[in-house]
C-alpha cells in the first residue's frame, strides 16, 4: 500500500517533519531526526527511481484527476534529481552536526533545523511536481528558507548576502509566476502534461513569448545563469558551512532541472530552438559564465567565494551542453548535475571542516593545511581535480562527453573554450596546492585534522567522486536515457 | 459606469506607486502602501473577485502595514539618499514594463467568454463543485479541496516565513529583563474606549469568517489575520505585557506548529484511511461529508498558523530595542 504513495511521501516526510522540529530541544536528538528524515527521503526517491523503470508514476493528490487537481508525476529525469537532492542532503547532514554546533547559536538549533527540512522539502517540491503553479508555492518554501539559512553565518556579511539574495529571488519568483499566469491565461491550465499539449494548439502568440521570457529569466535568476549569478558568490561564501555545502550541492541542480522542465517538456522543443533562437542565447551565457566566473574564482582569496565563481562556471558547462540540443549534449548536462553536486558537496563539507579546526577560509587559513589536516586538505586536492576534469573523477566523464557533444555538433570553437575552462580551473586548483603543500608559515605545525564525524562524510563525496569516475554505468545509463526522452528520440 | 470606476481606481493606483516611489519618509511610504492595497481590493470587488479582494484588505492594508510600520520602529523613518545610478534598474523596470505591455497585444478580450481560461478547467469548478464537494462557495472548493495542497504549501510558506524572521532577530533580541517599554495608549479616552468595543466585535467576526468561509466569502487566511489584528490592537492601545504574558512565544510556537500539522495530519489520515494524499472523501461514509469534514479541519489549521505566525511576528518585532 505504501508504495503507491510514495511519490506523496517523498515531500509530506520532511515537510511534516520541519515543523516537529520546533519541538525539539536537544542537539543530538535533532541532528538524529533530520538525518533520519533524510536518508529515509534518499530512500524513497531510489525506489521512485527503481518504478519509473515501468513507466511514469502519476499521483492525483487529493483524488482529483489532473488538470482539476494536482498532479504528482514522476519520470526518470525528475526522479534522478530527487536522488541527487536526497543523497547530497543526507551525507552532507551525517557530517554536519558538529560543524552545525560550532557555527549556530544554540538557542537557535530548532529553528536551523526547521528551516533546514524546510528548505529540503521545498527543492524536493518543486522537482517531484506535475502542476506548474505548485512549482510556485515549494519554490516559495524552498527560497524563504534558504535566505534565513544563509543570513546565520558568523560573518556579519552574511546579512547582506541573504539580502541581496532575497531581492534577486523574490525577482526571480514573481517572473515565473508572472510567466505561469500567462501560460494559464492562453490555456487554461496549470497541469505541465496538459500545458505541454495546449500550448501548441494555442499557437504562438505574443503573450506566449511573454510567458517564456518571464520563465527564462526567473528561472535564470534562480539558476544564478550569467549574468544574474552576482547573487551566488557572497551567498555561498557567507553562509554557514553546512547550509553551503548544501545548497551547492542541490539548490542550483533543482533550478537547471526547472529550466530543462519547462523548456523541454511545457514549452517544447519546436517552440524553443526553432521558433526562438534559445540555442545560441545559452550557447552564448555559457560561454561568458565558463571564461568569467572561472577568472573570477583565480583572484579569490576566500576559498568559499572561489568555489562559489566555480559554480557559475560549472553551471555554464550545464547550460551548454543543453544547447547543443543533441542526445550526447543533453547527456552530458545530466552528467554534470549530478557529478557537479558530488564535486561541490565535497569541496564544500571539506571546506566546513577547515573551518571547523582553523576558524576561516581564506587562502591564509591554507597555510601547511597539508601537513595540518592531510586527509581535510587531500579531499580538496581531489575534488579540485575533479573540477578541473582529471580522469579516473567524476569531471573528467561529463567534460568528455561535452567535449563529444561540441565535436559532434562541429563546433570546434566550444572544445577551445571547454579546454581553457579547464586550464583556467588548474589554475586556481594548483594555487590551493601550492598554499596547502609548499608554503609551511612559520609557526610550528601540529596536526589537527577535522574530527571523524566530519571527515568520514566528507571521504564518502569524495570517494563518490572516483567511483562514479570509473564505474559509469548507473549515472550514464540514467543520464542519457533521460536526454532521449527529453529530446523525445525513444517513446 | 463600471468601467469609470475601473478607470479612476486604475488612475488612482498609478498615482499612488509613484507617489511610493518619490516619497523619502518611509512612515508615509506604509501607509500610502496600505492605501495601494485598499485599491486593489476595491479593483478585485469589481472584477467580481470577492475572496481575493477580501485577502488583499486583510493582509495587504491590514497585517502587512502593521509588521512593515514595525521594522521602521528598529530601523529609521527616513531613506538613505542612494549612492547608486539610478540608470540601469530604470533600464530594466522599463523593459520588463514595456514586455509586459507587449504580452497584453494578445491576450484573450476581457470578460470573452470564448476566452481559454473560461473552457478548459473552470466549467467543471462551476458545474460540478456543489455535486463533487458540497460547498456553495467555488473559491473554498478550489483553494481547499480541488488544489487543497497549494494551500497546504501556502500554510507552510506562512510558518517558513515565521521561523525565518525569528531567526534573523534573534541575533539582536534582548533579555526579557530588558524589554523595552512599549508605551501603549491607554490615557487615550477616545482610543480606549473605541478599542474596548471594538475589539470583542473584531474577535467574533474573526471566527465567523473563519467558519463560514464554505458559503460566503472567507476562510482561514483572512480569519486569521483578523483575529491576529484584534489581538495587536489590543497591544498597541490596552497593552502589550498582558498579551506578552498570554502568548508566551513557547505558546505562540506550539500554536503555529499545531495548524501545519494538522493540515498535513488531515492528509496523513485521509492516507491511512486508504485515499489519496488529502482526499477528503474517505473521511466519512458519505463522500460530502467527507470533504465537510476535511475542509473544515484544514481550514481551521490554516487559520490556527496564521494567527500565531503574525502575533510571534509582531511580538518578536516589538521584542527588539532599536538598535543605537
Amino acid at each position: 500500500m505504501i508504495s503507491n504513495h510514495l511519490p506523496v511521501l517523498q515531500v509530506v516526510l520532511p515537510l511534516l517533519a520541519a515543523p516537529l522540529c520546533v519541538l525539539l530541544k536537544r542537539s543530538s536528538l535533532l541532528w538524529a531526526f533530520t538525518l533520519l528524515v533524510s536518508i529515509l527521503s534518499a530512500v524513497i526517491a531510489w525506489s521512485l527511481l527503481q518504478q519509473t523503470d515501468a513507466g511514469i508514476i502519476s499521483y492525483a493528490i487529493g483524488g482529483w484527476a489532473a488538470p482539476w487537481g494536482i498532479e504528482y508525476r514522476v519520470d526518470k529525469l525528475n526522479a534522478y534529481v530527487l536522488l541527487i537532492v536526497t543523497g547530497i542532503g543526507s551525507l552532507v547532514m551525517l557530517g554536519g552536526r558538529k560543524s552545525i554546533e560550532q557555527e549556530i547559536d544554540s538557542k537557535n538549533l530548532s529553528l536551523f533545523y526547521t528551516a533546514y527540512l524546510l528548505c529540503f522539502a521545498g527543492l524536493l517540491g518543486i522537482t517531484i511536481t506535475g502542476d506548474a503553479f505548485n512549482v510556485f508555492v515549494f519554490l516559495e518554501i524552498s527560497s524563504l528558507s534558504s535566505y534565513a539559512l544563509i543570513s546565520l553565518g558568523r560573518d556579519r556579511r552574511a546579512l547582506t548576502a541573504a539580502y541581496q539574495y532575497l531581492v534577486m529571488g523574490t525577482i526571480g519568483a514573481t517572473f515565473i509566476l508572472i510567466g505561469i499566469g500567462m501560460m494559464y491565461m492562453i490555456t487554461g491550465t496549470l497541469n505541465m502534461h496538459d500545458l505541454a499539449q495546449r500550448l501548441p494548439e494555442a499557437g504562438s502568440s505574443r503573450t506566449m513569448l511573454t510567458a517564456f521570457a518571464f520563465m527564462f529569466v526567473g528561472v535564470s535568476l534562480k539558476l544564478a545563469l550569467f549574468p544574474l549569478h552576482l547573487w551566488l558568490p557572497n551567498a555561498y561564501a557567507y553562509a554557514p558551512s553546512i547550509v553551503s555545502a548544501f545548497l551547492a550541492g542541490t539548490a542550483t541542480k533543482v533550478a537547471v532541472y526547472v529550466l530543462l522542465r519547462f523548456i523541454f517538456t511545457i514549452f517544447g522543443i519546436e517552440y524553443a530552438f526553432t521558433e526562438l533562437p534559445l540555442s545560441a542565447i545559452l550557447m552564448l551565457l555559457a560561454i561568458a559564465a565558463i571564461l568569467l566566473a572561472t577568472m573570477s574564482a583565480i583572484y579569490e582569496s576566500n576559498m568559499k567565494r572561489l568555489f562559489a565563481y566555480s559554480s557559475v562556471a560549472q553551471l555554464g558547462y550545464m547550460v551548454l551542453g543543453i544547447s547543443f540540443l543533441s542526445v550526447t549534449g543533453l547527456t552530458s548536462s545530466l552528467l554534470h548535475l549530478f557529478n557537479h553536486a558530488l564535486m561541490k558537496a565535497a569541496l564544500f563539507m571539506a571546506l566546513a571542516c577547515v573551518m571547523y579546526q582553523q576558524g576561516g577560509v581564506m587562502m591564509d587559513n591554507l597555510k601547511g593545511l597539508g601537513r595540518r589536516m592531510p586527509w581535510t586538505f587531500a579531499a580538496i586536492v581531489i575534488g579540485g581535480l575533479s573540477l578541473v576534469g582529471v580522469p579516473l573523477t567524476v569531471g573528467f566523464i561529463s567534460k568528455w562527453y561535452l567535449l563529444l557533444a561540441a565535436i559532434e555538433a562541429g563546433q570546434f570553437v566550444l572544445v577551445a573554450v571547454v579546454l581553457a575552462g579547464s586550464l583556467l580551473a588548474l589554475i586556481y586548483v594548483w594555487k590551493l596546492v601550492e598554499q596547502g603543500y609548499f608554503h609551511s608559515g612559520n609557526e610550528s605545525i601540529t596536526r589537527q585534522e577535522a574530527p571523524l564525524s566530519m571527515l568520514i562524510p566528507t571521504w564518502l563525496l569524495v570517494l563518490a567522486n572516483i567511483y562514479f569516475g570509473i564505474d559509469t554505468s548507473l549515472t550514464i545509463s540514467v543520464a542519457q536515457t533521460t536526454a532521449e526522452q527529453l529530446l523525445g528520440v525513444t517513446q | 459606469m463600471e468601467q469609470a470606476i475601473d478607470i479612476i481606481l486604475l488612475g488612482f493606483l498609478v498615482v499612488v506607486a509613484i507617489a511610493v516611489v518619490k516619497q523619502r519618509d518611509l512612515f508615509a511610504s506604509v501607509i500610502l502602501f496600505g492605501i495601494y492595497s485598499l485599491l486593489s481590493a476595491a479593483i478585485f470587488v469589481s472584477l467580481d473577485a470577492v475572496d481575493v479582494a477580501f485577502t488583499e484588505a486583510a493582509v495587504g492594508a491590514g497585517i502587512s502595514s502593521i509588521l512593515i510600520l514595525s521594522t521602521l520602529a528598529l530601523t529609521s523613518r527616513n531613506e538613505k539618499p542612494s549612492s547608486h545610478s539610478v540608470f540601469l534598474p530604470l533600464m530594466v523596470v522599463l523593459v520588463t514594463g514595456a514586455t509586459l505591455v507587449f504580452g497584453t497585444l494578445d491576450m484573450p478580450a476581457f470578460a470573452d467568454p470564448e476566452a481559454p481560461v473560461h473552457k478548459h478547467v473552470a466549467p467543471r469548478y462551476i458545474q460540478d463543485s456543489y455535486q463533487e464537494v458540497g460547498m456553495p462557495n467555488i473559491v473554498t472548493s478550489v483553494l481547499a479541496s480541488y488544489r487543497g495542497y497549494d494551500t497546504m504549501g501556502e500554510v507552510v510558506v506562512i510558518f517558513t516565513a515565521g521561523v525565518a524572521v525569528l531567526l534573523l532577530l534573534s541575533s539582536v533580541r534582548h533579555k526579557e529583563d530588558e524589554l523595552s517599554n512599549l508605551t501603549d495608549l491607554k490615557h487615550h479616552p477616545i482610543l480606549l474606549n473605541v478599542a474596548q468595543i471594538l475589539i470583542p466585535i473584531i474577535l467574533l467576526f474573526a471566527l465567523y469568517v473563519q467558519f463560514h468561509g464554505d458559503y460566503g466569502p472567507g476562510g482561514g487566511f483572512q480569519a486569521g489575520v483578523i483575529f491576529a489584528a484584534g489581538f495587536i490592537l489590543y497591544a498597541m492601545i490596552i497593552g502589550i505585557d498582558e498579551i506578552r504574558k498570554t502568548f508566551t512565544p513557547k505558546y505562540l510556537h506550539w500554536l503555529s506548529v499545531t495548524g501545519v500539522v494538522l493540515y498535513i495530519g488531515v492528509g496523513i489520515v485521509t492516507l491511512l484511511l486508504g485515499g489519496e494524499f488529502l482526499n477528503y472523501n474517505v473521511l466519512a461514509e458519505e463522500k460530502l461529508t467527507g470533504q465537510h469534514w476535511g475542509i473544515f479541519l484544514v481550514e481551521l489549521g490554516v487559520g490556527i498558523t496564521v494567527t500565531a505566525t503574525m502575533l510571534s511576528l509582531f511580538l518578536s518585532f516589538s521584542e527588539v530595542r532599536r538598535t543605537p
